[in-house]
């Protein structure tokens, strides 16, 4: 295990180098005690990937970092704002843009009114045009209900509805799950691209190989804890335990 | 059957009037029912408040109808804002029922409270002076505030349609109705919003209440009477759509006025006798969604 990777005794408020430090996180979902106190970073324009077995706590790892599980502790820093204890439209605010796993599009907007719905918290968010170029699709489904789109339209819908809003930090839960390979691969691409352009992406994903296509960096999670990390260029020595964790 | 237009334009211009109401109040209860999840029970309090603010301000301040049309709304509003902190945003999350048993309480002690007062009998509010009068339509006398009453209403209802059908901030306001968390972690400020959506459905049965003063007079019990039909209206009509709450009030209220021409005897029940029958076949009402 590369212990610079995990840095779980460097003081998160020291670090510059990260956009995301998180210590000693832990959340519960009413009575029950999920996350059992992760530390991970994320540094400038990385993608990194949280890893592991449904259930290990890596969605809810997402969503307690945005602020919207019922009870949460630990210290999250982001870009030196320790946002632990801020409301999730102030975190939203500060730059941080989620796409749920579930999506969330709304049944009741169209697809434009579904695009245009999460408000820009910085300048700079792409334009449609651009949005429309990586998405040709949605560009001919504006006026249909959000629900009409298909799965994969709809997760299209998901992610370019926060590319508008000038966030460079994104939290990706499970992209693809659940969708044809070939829109996968489209994805994989947007995602690629958007690397480039200098967003900075936290994915959650169950499909390793897609995840091993645009990662940089890995966390493996298990009962609500950070067990393992590495780069992606240790992925080959890493092969036989990834398994093991993932039991696959 | 020997058919007199003229009374039979009559009930249905009083049908009109009466869907007016019926479609403010319930596009309020509907806006306020997506948004809180409460079933506002105190809404006739509210709107006998709109009509008292009108009172008010005429004869304490000297303030006439047409500034009464924006400040009482306003007022309201604002003390439907003050219920909405200081108690409503409490039971965010329980079951509906315990919205509607602190709105029905509020709703009685409102009332109380002006009773106690103003006793039961009505207040005179003057018809202002530009809309005294009336028309002659050659098939039927058309008294001029009543006409604008129902023009007036539509307008508001087709504008408070527009507002949440057709704008960025309905935008919000619908998503916010389906996925409160997910609108909020998109930086919108959701706790805000659900309190002025209440004070725009209070707002919305205060000015009924207004425009309601110079027909109705003033009464503490003014509220009482109609809310009961107003809920009828609104599981007619189904929760989920605000242009369902619009057509719904107006259909109702003309289909009360017909009934009042051709079977008065029925008048003031066949509302409640289609509400039964929508109950049977369609429990989630007309338009509505199955919560």
């Amino acid at each position: 295990m590369a212990d610079t990777l995990m840095a779980p005794h460097r003081s998160a408020a020291a670090s510059n180098d990260t956009v995301l430090s998180v210590r000693n996180l832990q959340a519960w979902y009413g009575e029950s005690h999920v996350l059992h106190g992760l530390d991970f970073d994320v540094r400038p324009g990385e993608v990194v990937t949280l890893l592991g077995r449904n259930g290990a706590g890596k969605s809810t790892t997402l969503k307690a970092v945005m602020g919207i599980i019922g009870k949460r502790s630990g210290e999250i820093q982001f870009e030196g704002n320790d946002i632990s204890r801020a409301s999730s439209d102030r975190i939203a605010r500060l730059g941080i843009a989620f796409c749920p796993e579930e999506r969330g599009i709304f049944a009741s907007l169209d697809v434009r009114e579904n695009l245009m719905l999460p408000p820009a918290v910085r300048p700079g968010g792409l334009s449609l045009e651009v949005i429309f170029e990586l998405f040709p699709n949605l560009r001919e489904r504006l006026k249909s209900q959000g629900t009409k789109l298909s799965g994969g339209e709809q997760q299209m819908l998901a992610i370019a509805r926060i590319l508008r809003t000038g966030a460079r930090f994104l939290m990706l839960d499970e992209p693809t799950e659940g969708l044809a390979p070939v829109i996968i691969q489209q994805i994989g691409h947007t995602i690629a691209r958007l690397k480039q352009q200098g967003f900075t992406i936290l994915l959650v994903e169950q499909n390793f190989r897609f995840a091993a296509t645009v990662a940089d960096r890995y966390y493996v999670v298990e009962h609500g804890k950070i067990i393992d990390g590495f780069a992606n260029s240790e992925l080959e020595a890493n092969m036989e335990k990834l398994h093991a964790y993932l039991g696959v | 059957m020997d058919i007199n237009l003229q009374a039979l334009f009559a009930q249905l211009l009083v049908g009109l009037i009466n869907g007016s109401f019926y479609a403010l109040l319930s596009l309020g209860l509907a806006v306020i029912f997506g948004m809180l999840n409460i079933i506002n029970f105190a809404h006739g309090a509210l709107y006998m408040m709109g009509a008292f603010c009108a009172y008010f301000l005429l004869n304490v301040l000297g303030i006439g109808y047409w500034y009464a049309l924006i400040i009482a709304p306003i007022v309201v509003g604002l003390f439907g804002i003050l219920l909405e902190r200081t108690m409503l945003q409490w039971l965010s999350g329980l079951d509906h029922l315990y919205g509607l048993l602190l709105t029905f309480g509020l709703g009685l002690i409102i009332q109380g409270v002006f009773q106690n007062y103003f006793g039961s009998s009505g207040l005179p509010y003057a018809i202002p002076e530009e809309l005294r009068g009336g028309i002659n339509l050659g098939f039927m006398f058309l008294p001029v505030y009543r006409g604008w009453v129902v023009v007036f209403s539509l307008a508001v209802c087709l504008l408070t349609w527009f507002l949440i059908e057709r704008t960025q901030l309905g935008a919000y306001l619908r998503a916010a109705t389906e996925n409160p968390t997910l609108v909020r972690a998109f930086g919108i400020n959701v706790p805000r919003m659900i309190t002025l959506t209440y004070g725009l459905g209070v707002g919305l049965a205060a000015l009924a209440g207004v425009l309601s003063a110079p027909i109705n007079q003033v009464r503490p019990l003014m509220g009482a009477d109609l809310i009961i039909v107003v809920f009828a209206v609104v599981v007619i009509g189904g929760m989920g759509s605000i242009m369902g709450s619009i057509i719904t009030g107006f259909a109702l209220g003309i289909i009360e006025g017909l009934t009042k021409y051709f079977y008065p005897e029925a008048s003031n029940t066949v509302v409640f006798v289609l509400m039964v029958l929508v109950l049977l076949i369609k429990p989630a009402g007309l338009t509505g969604r199955t919560a």
